[in-house]
């Protein structure tokens, strides 16, 4: 049985790309992301993806995506963490990898407004599909309500 | 002969007054707006609005947590709905009679909302229960809340709170039977105030 300081260790003498901060949280750069989740699959048992959710940093002009990964064999976690820029906001989407990250990624690509490319349908999910601005950015203006 | 004498007379005084279509075929028969003008039926119309309001049937029809005050605890044993004769909740928008929106009104569900209520067949009632489906309720200042479900569909009977206790609904029906039967003086004892039940 491996647990979760071990495994993040294994990971950093494996991966040369990867940084792993204070809290165990494994920060990879958005080109290495695919080859690295896949890896997670395949030779960690990671299979299961509990949680992908995005965080709108505007002063660093950044997006910061995040992923939940748990092991249903093995019962260890990892949190995955990737930097997108805020101006083009496109990161390749891990939906061949965890087919659960469907639904997940189209409600960060509703809220704030990320494109997965790769993503087999990327559509609004919580909100109309008529819908304009993406209500989870930090600069998104809305007037309207109550009258 | 005597008894007939001023037969022809009258029928010549007649013919003078009445168009002469009134004596044969009448071509009005088939004007539907002439026969509404002629033929009044406000005494069945009373009779259709006794059965109607008392046995008010309101769609099986939830957005959020108000329809367990509004639908589900107003059916339970406690606020026994049966006994006015209101607790068959169809499951299809074509047999029922009332729409209960009990919940937030959001802009992708006020879609359907709109659907169902045209789909229900005339006479049909709405009534808003809850401050989410009267005004927006805790939300309206959110981006994607309807503010009020009379932007949408029109509404007979308001019942306020959050949620609203079971016996205000009870009494939401109590005065959409009145409004059916058009009973003014019992919707005059509620007339300036707000009625949570």
């Amino acid at each position: 049985m491996i647990d979760n300081a071990a495994l993040v260790e294994e990971l950093r003498q494996k991966f040369n790309y990867i940084e792993v901060n204070e809290q165990s949280t494994v920060i990879v750069p958005k080109d290495k992301l695919l080859e690295f989740m896949q890896a997670l699959k395949d030779d960690y048992a990671l299979d299961f993806l509990t949680n992908l959710t995005a965080v709108d940093y505007i002063d660093e002009n950044k997006f910061e995506v995040i992923y939940n990964i748990n092991s249903t064999a093995k019962g260890y976690t990892l949190m995955v963490k990737t930097s997108v820029d805020r101006d083009n906001p496109e990161l390749p989407s891990v939906f061949p990898i965890w087919g659960g990250a469907n639904w997940q990624e189209r409600e960060v690509y509703d809220l704030l407004g990320i494109v997965f490319t790769g993503h087999p349908n990327l559509k609004r999910i919580l909100l109309d599909y008529d819908y304009e601005g993406h209500p989870l950015r930090k600069d998104f203006q809305w007037k309207g309500g109550r009258e | 002969m005597e008894v007939n004498k001023g037969k022809t007379q009258i029928e010549a005084v007649q013919k003078d007054i009445w168009a002469p279509e009134y004596f044969g075929d009448n071509p009005d028969l088939y004007n539907v707006h002439e026969v509404k003008r002629l033929v009044h039926l406000a005494p069945v119309e009373k009779v259709l609005n006794m059965a109607r309001a008392h046995s008010i049937w309101p769609l099986g029809f939830g957005l959020a947590c108000c329809a367990i005050e509004g639908l589900m605890a107003a059916q339970g044993p406690r606020y026994d709905l049966s006994r006015f004769g209101y607790e068959v909740l169809r499951n299809t928008a074509r047999q029922a009679d009332v729409m209960l929106v009990a919940g937030t009104v959001t802009t992708k569900a006020a879609d359907f909302v709109v659907r169902l209520w045209e789909q229900m067949s005339e006479p049909k009632w709405c009534m808003a229960i809850g401050g989410c489906a009267i005004s927006g309720g805790p939300f309206v200042d959110s981006y994607h809340v309807v503010p009020g479900v009379n932007k949408l569909v029109p509404v007979d009977v308001y019942v306020p709170g959050c949620p609203p206790r079971p016996d205000a609904v009870l009494d939401a029906f109590l005065m959409l039977r009145a409004k059916i039967l058009d009973k003014r003086e019992y919707l005059q004892r509620s007339k300036g105030k707000v009625v949570t039940g």
